[in-house]
């Protein structure tokens, strides 16, 4: 058995300790969505990555994190600004940077061998040196004794240690990884998220620094250095964190558990005007009376669900987030659009990461489906415009009919094509439950006909 | 401490020692390579000596002709598959390519086949001339026109759909244009050009055998292979050599199928892209499992299979990355202007020419004719699909709720769809011409013959496919008779349906073309429609008025499939499709 890797060798272009490599400046990007309109996802983005650290992207899904990876990783060029690798502009896949996926990426046809060699053949690395060192990185990984096996064979977990080998066998000197432990279970993530920080801490990966986007907290307050927050709509930083504390963390250290409050007190702060953009609420600053509002396609289970959840013990109606997202297991991603919903239809009130149940979500979890209806029904059409609107032009026309067209150019005049599209699934979804207005999808239409 | 990693142990020596499985491998290698050595040699042949040796109808010769036949067969498909590479990946590759190349496809996909042949068979002559090969080509050509179509279609729609995630790997290991072709887009396409290409060479068959003995005008061709064959037992009325074709091609077909097509799909399911262990029924070929279990076998062709691999590795210069103003101008909108300017110009220039051309010889009271000929065959091909629905809907469905049956039915219901129907057509005009039958009428099945299949196959694998809780839900709330066909039976497996009647009606029109006259002897017998106004054109040499039918019978394809089967289709995938 291998016991140790050999010691890797030096690129040339290595940078002093804590030199800047990478320095992302005024990064600005936007996607057309037909006709002249853009979708502006990443507005001014400034951010530097010195040599030895782990830096975490942390934002929800739709606040341009991933976007600002992939620029990194030169798979797409942003509209504006610039980003240095080495002091060089990025224009293309850089030499020195690898990337490992949310997906694991592995070409499910090659073997876990062939798939971790692949990444060398590009840089021109003898047969005989691609296999030595792709067994180095195999080995390094965890994953000796499956060299032969084909993706397929293998568990998430032991899929993704492929694509972290495949990262690590090209010796970047940074390695970017799009939530890497998203899409796998609970234990298996912890293993792999201690596994790699030992590695590093150990100073056995062939690395300089480590880029990561997540949405996962505490996964970020375990392995980074710093957290960067994004704000969405458009993606820009909200806040830089600074984490201190030594490797190993324990997540049940008080100063661990603070860190993570902080976090989601931050990123549920009521006042700090950077986040104004992501809160629901309809009011005066919203143009088009709240019309412009984006809302996220949440279950009305789910919704009465984590009501539910709220009003029971341990928590009787208030609620640290993050620790309800841990008894429920659910993510950031997850759980801050139904917070955000319920607060929205004012069944809940969010601030400081923290949530509390009102008056109207205690009665609502206490009534049965004809007052649960009832009382979405009434707060829909009070709190949410788009809904609202629906049923009064559905009531004002003599068919009582209007298109799906109707509404959806309506919000287009405020969002895009996407946003729109999302956000008319919520509220046809919504309205469905709440018995405000029927949907027909076959004619795209909406209606007042009660099919009982 | 040693290091021991699986792959670089050696294998153990008794691995060498030639199994049984090893003998039986290199026992068809060596048979298959014979084999194609013969009858490329045969090929190139003077044309001389060809048209002095006459189709011999003993069936002996039997198995001489079908290895001619084989071999166009596989020539065919090489040539479809380098096509499909090229032609794929332009339309992918470049978004004004394709606006231009995705509609040129559809179109010739709904070109009757044989209209090919017209255009093409002077040219192909007078390409060599004095030489049994333009005659070759001629017949390769046209098994490549009834097989590209489909399979370019469904590479290009593979490369459509690569997943992003392992497009972006591919980039961001900067594995250049040409290794990310052969590691990621062709290996993903594989699958699905594999099935297809099997598919369409069902098709093909009919038309290999058609092109086999055809006349266009002065110029026929008459090449040695079972289609010529049963040429030639046509005139002599002989209804035994028929019989003795039919069973050659049975066995040709089967040797395809076992040789070829099983092994190839079996192998190409490591390609699925699904990362889930179990999906679907495994594809088995014992061919595959033999080649498999033979290790001596492997190691000696293993120098063949490192040329390949070499050459996908190679380096063909760096991604090329124009510069951002280039970028910019190049993929802006004034450039789609001006590009679609030059295509209009081009597309409205031909058209023009086109109709110049015709319109020397055919006036519009043809057109009129011939769109009232299309009307005939139109009605044919609904009635008769409508008709072979309404048997083989409830047959499949039958089946394939019973796994049993339909493990052994399927494979029978998928061979007969690529046995060449036109085989059998002698022995319907034997049978019209006994005992007088309307030719309008009795002539009309024959579209159908062959391509009927495609339907059975399709509802049977759509019943299998049935989810065993949905049909446990009926049985227990006792949803029975009409209402089960109803509600439970004829909507699960109607996106299936479709599929196989699309595929069933395509192969009608083309059939038509030789269906609608049919010759016994001196016997002739002739229904009224485009198909037999296409062919009777044909057989005159008449390029115009052919290729008058041809366009006609194009319009009626695409307005048939826009108007009713893609409707039908989007119904079926939208309302539906059980996943």
């Amino acid at each position: 058995m291998l016991t140790t890797p050999n010691p890797t060798p030096l690129p040339p272009l290595r940078p002093q300790p804590g030199e800047v490599m990478l320095d992302v400046r005024g990064i600005r990007q936007a996607y057309s969505k037909g006709g002249s309109s853009t979708l502006l996802v990443l507005d001014n983005v400034n951010l530097q990555l010195r040599e030895g650290e782990i830096v975490g992207l942390l934002g929800r899904s739709g606040s341009g994190k991933s976007s600002l990876l992939r620029i990194v990783a030169g798979l797409v060029r942003p509209r504006g600004g610039e980003v240095t690798w080495l002091g060089k502009p990025i224009d293309g896949p850089p030499k020195g940077i690898a990337m490992v996926f949310q997906s694991f990426a592995l070409f499910p046809w090659l073997t876990v061998l062939e798939n971790v060699e692949i990444g060398l053949e590009p840089l021109g690395v003898p047969a005989a040196e691609r296999r030595q060192r792709s067994l180095e990185a195999i080995d390094l990984i965890g994953l000796d004794g499956f060299e032969n096996a084909y993706p397929k064979e293998l568990s998430g977990g032991m899929r993704q240690r492929v694509g972290f080998a495949r990262g690590l066998v090209v010796h970047p000197q940074l390695l970017l990884m799009d939530e890497p432990f998203s899409a796998l279970d609970v234990l298996t993530a912890e293993t792999l998220r201690t596994d790699l920080i030992d590695l590093w801490v150990e100073g056995r990966l062939p690395l300089r620094s480590i880029l990561l986007v997540t949405h996962n907290i505490e996964e970020a307050v375990l392995m980074c250095d710093r957290v960067v927050i994004f704000a969405s709509n458009p993606g820009r930083i909200a806040a830089e964190i600074k984490i201190d504390l030594p490797h190993p963390r324990n997540r049940s250290e008080p100063a661990f558990r603070q860190l993570v409050d902080d976090i989601y007190g931050r990123m549920t702060n009521p006042t700090d005007p950077k986040l104004r953009a992501e809160q629901m609420r309809p009011g005066a600053e919203q143009p088009g009376g709240g019309m412009g509002m984006t809302l996220p396609h949440v279950s009305t289970n789910l919704l009465a669900g984590l009501m539910e959840a709220l009003l029971q013990p341990p928590f009787d109606g208030k609620a640290d987030l993050p620790e309800i997202a841990d008894e429920l297991t659910m993510e950031v991603d997850e759980l801050f659009p139904l917070a955000e919903t319920l607060q929205l239809l004012h069944f809940a009130d969010v601030a400081h990461g923290d949530i509390r149940l009102t008056e109207m979500g205690r009665t609502f979890v206490d009534g049965d489906v004809d007052t649960r209806k009832k009382l979405f029904r009434e707060h829909l059409s009070a709190h949410v415009p788009i809904a609202a609107m629906i049923r009064r032009v559905l009531d004002e026309r003599s068919s009582h009919r209007a298109p799906y067209r109707r509404f959806s150019e309506e919000l287009e005049d405020f969002m895009s094509e996407e946003f729109a599209e999302e956000t008319l699934a919520a509220v046809i979804d919504w309205g469905r439950y709440a018995e405000l207005f029927a949907y027909d999808e076959q004619s795209q239409s909406f209606s007042l006909e009660d099919p009982a | 401490m040693t290091v021991h990693h699986p792959s670089l142990t050696a294998i153990r020596p008794w691995r060498y020692v030639p199994s049984i499985w090893d003998t039986l491998i290199f026992a068809l290698v060596l048979g298959v390579v014979a084999l194609i050595a013969f009858g490329g040699h045969e090929t190139i042949q003077p044309l001389a000596v060809v048209q002095r040796t006459p189709i011999s109808l003993d069936p002996r010769m039997l198995p001489y002709y079908a290895l001619r036949t084989i071999l166009r067969m596989l020539a065919g498909i090489i040539c479809s598959l380098i096509f499909t590479l090229v032609y794929g990946t332009l339309a992918q590759k470049s978004r004004r390519a394709e606006m231009v190349l995705i509609p040129i496809l559809d179109i010739l996909q709904s070109l009757p086949v044989f209209t090919f042949i017209t255009v093409t068979l002077v040219f192909f002559l007078k390409l060599f001339p004095g030489s049994v090969m333009g005659e070759e080509l001629c017949s390769v050509f046209t098994i490549f026109t009834a097989q590209a179509w489909n399979m370019t279609f469904s590479f290009y729609q593979s490369l459509k759909t690569v997943p992003k995630d392992l497009s972006d790997v591919s980039d961001s290991l900067r594995l250049g244009g040409w290794r990310r072709f052969w590691t990621l887009e062709v290996p993903f396409a594989a699958p699905g050009l594999i099935w297809n290409a099997m598919m369409s060479m069902s098709g093909a068959w009919f038309f290999v055998v058609a092109s086999e003995a055809f006349t266009v005008g002065a110029n026929s061709i008459t090449l040695p292979g079972v289609g010529a064959y049963v040429n030639a037992a046509l005139l002599h009325e002989d209804l035994g050599a028929i019989g003795w074709a039919v069973l050659t091609m049975l066995v040709v077909i089967l040797i395809y199928d076992q040789l070829l097509f099983r092994p190839l799909v079996a192998w190409s399911q490591k390609f699925r892209v699904e990362l889930s262990a179990s999906d679907g029924p495994e594809a088995n070929s014992w061919l595959l499992d033999f080649f498999q279990r033979a290790r001596l076998a492997q190691r000696v062709f293993a120098p063949l299979f490192a040329l390949p691999s070499a050459v996908v590795r190679l380096r063909l210069g760096r991604p090329f990355r124009p510069s951002v103003v280039v970028t910019r101008a190049w993929e802006s909108r004034t450039t789609d202007y001006v590009w679609f300017a030059m295509i209009s110009g081009a597309g409205v220039w031909t058209a023009w020419q086109a109709v110049i051309y015709l319109s020397k010889s055919v006036g519009l009271a043809d057109v009129a004719l011939v769109f009232g000929l299309g009307l005939l065959t139109l009605t044919r091909v609904l009635v008769l699909i409508a008709l072979a629905s309404l048997v083989w809907v409830p047959v499949g469905v039958w089946i394939g709720l019973r796994p049993k049956w339909a493990e052994t039915v399927q494979p029978i219901a998928q061979f007969l769809a690529a046995f060449p129907s036109n085989l059998l057509f002698p022995v319907a005009v034997f049978l019209i011409a006994k005992y007088h039958g309307n030719a309008d009428i009795w002539l009309s099945p024959l579209i159908i013959l062959g391509t009927q299949w495609y339907i059975l196959f399709n509802v049977i694998a759509g019943a299998t496919a049935i989810p065993n809780d949905l049909l446990e839900a009926a049985d227990s709330f006792r949803v029975r008779g009409w209402n089960w066909w109803r509600k439970v039976a004829l909507p699960a497996v109607f996106p299936y349906f479709v599929t196989g009647a699309i595929t069933a009606s395509g192969g009608a029109w083309n059939a038509s073309i030789v269906a609608e006259v049919v010759t016994w002897g001196d016997k002739r017998l002739e229904a009224h429609g485009l198909g037999a106004y296409i062919g009777d054109a044909m057989n005159k040499g008449d390029m115009q008025r052919s290729i008058l039918g041809a366009i006609v019978m194009s319009i009626f394809v695409v307005l048939f499939n826009r108007l009713l089967w893609r409707p039908l289709f989007d119904f079926a995938a939208r309302r539906t499709a059980l996943n």
